[in-house]
């Protein structure tokens, strides 16, 4: 394409993105602009694929019938979101199994609040509440992203995950006013995601090299510390009410701002786990690895017998 | 392993009896039975559907987005297919 032409496209497809005009899957997107999105939605697939596996881990051992049919709906629900992601990545031109091969090489990543164990019934509570709670603060602004196909994903994942959040803020709130072991038991969950729940909205905004471009694009609509800010502000009170601690000695509410302030996060933590070295890094990806390999021979049997009936449909019309 | 990926197919969902099949999104599958057994279970969890359509994604035919001023153009011209074009003498009742 001849440059003037390229740059009045680029002209014209800003204008639209300015005017808050969604950008449809065959329209004219400039290449970073698609990488982009390539490369942020098949993450946050991942993500939903990958936060299956320590939930998982609670199934056969939820404490009754009710809770273990909750946790099942819950985890189904994620696959659900893996999938609209997913295909809101193939819409951009992107091959789907090529986008999980990343995964499993280590080039893709995921959300690294999911490379912590989930040790004790306590962790189902506290993923709900903190996990799902961080995720909720990202994706309600992703409504409202450039990319349509992105974002009518978006909207559907937000009205399923206010369940997520409301079952683990119950299995947390009965748990605190529960038996003092079991007090205990959610105090020492919340002492370990705490932390890592406030890590899920990324790097500061100062060392954030793709949030400028990010938000004129109006992919994103707020910046890292903005969301974290929001969470720590809906979150604090909730922990107070239910009689929980904060394990951070230098959270307190700011009555010039309106704003909790709070400590320092461990960047030194969170770039380990996203660089692959956090508990639990190699084992997810080697399961999801292990899946798609082992359910292999049940795809191909499928696309077998589905050839075998349509040739069979062939001969009876 | 082979690499022949179940093809795409979009779905179409009627939310309840009396409003039209509505887009509300893609998956794969292979074959049409289970292109809506899987729609089933990713788009009506909860209870959004009464009825679906599956169709293939490669045989639906788009109109070109580039082409879309030359093609919606003559429509825009052409005000006087609404109501409000028209001038109603005031005290006229139910026009
Ligand atoms: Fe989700
Ligand atoms: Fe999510
Ligand atoms: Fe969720």
């Amino acid at each position: 394409m001849e440059k003037d032409n390229l740059e009045a496209l680029d002209k014209n497809f800003q204008d639209k993105v300015d005017r808050e005009i969604k950008i449809e899957p065959k329209d004219y997107m400039p290449d970073a602009y698609r990488k982009t999105l390539i490369r942020q939605i098949s993450q946050h697939a991942h993500s939903e694929i990958v936060g299956q596996l320590p939930e998982a881990n609670w199934v056969t051992r939820a404490p009754n019938l009710r809770r273990k049919a909750v946790l099942l709906a819950k985890i189904q629900d994620e696959a659900g979101h893996g999938l609209y992601l997913y295909s809101a990545v193939e819409t951009l031109g992107a091959d789907r199994e090529d986008t999980i091969d990343d995964l499993h090489s280590g080039k893709a990543k995921y959300s690294s609040i999911f490379n912590y164990p989930t040790l004790t019934w306590a962790d189902m509570g506290m993923v709900g509440w903190l996990v799902d709670g961080a995720a909720i603060m990202n994706q309600v602004p992703l409504c409202r992203c450039s990319y349509g196909p992105y974002a009518r994903a978006m909207v559907r994942v937000c009205k399923e995950e206010s369940f997520h959040q409301r079952q683990g803020f119950e299995i947390v709130t009965q748990l605190a006013r529960g038996t003092q072991v079991q007090k205990e038991m959610a105090q020492e969950s919340l002492n370990r995601w705490w932390w890592p729940s406030l890590m899920m909205f990324g790097p500061n905004d100062a060392e954030s090299t793709h949030t400028a471009q990010s938000m004129a694009w109006k992919i994103k609509r707020n910046t890292n510390d903005e969301l974290r800010q929001m969470f720590v502000d809906a979150t604090v009170p909730q922990a107070e009410l239910i009689g929980l601690k904060i394990p951070d000695k230098d959270l307190k509410f700011n009555e010039e701002t309106g704003h909790y302030d709070f400590g320092e996060i461990d960047w030194d933590e969170f770039w380990q786990v996203v660089k692959g070295y956090g508990p639990c890094n190699d084992e997810r990806v080697a399961a999801r690895k292990k899946a798609k390999e082992d359910g292999m021979w049940v795809r191909e049997a499928a696309n077998v017998y589905a050839e075998k009936r349509a040739r069979r449909n062939k001969k009876v019309s | 392993m082979s690499k022949k990926e179940w093809p795409l197919w979009e779905v179409f969902i009627r939310s309840k009896q009396g409003l039209s099949h509505k887009h509300a999104g893609s998956l794969r599958a292979p074959d049409e039975e289970m292109a809506i057994n899987n729609a089933r279970d990713v788009y009506t969890r909860r209870s959004e559907g009464v009825s679906i359509w599956v169709v293939e994604s490669k045989n639906v035919v788009a109109s070109d987005p580039s082409e879309a001023g030359p093609m919606f153009e003559p429509a825009n011209s052409k005000i006087y297919r609404h109501p409000t074009f028209y001038e109603v003498p005031e005290g006229i009742k139910h026009m």
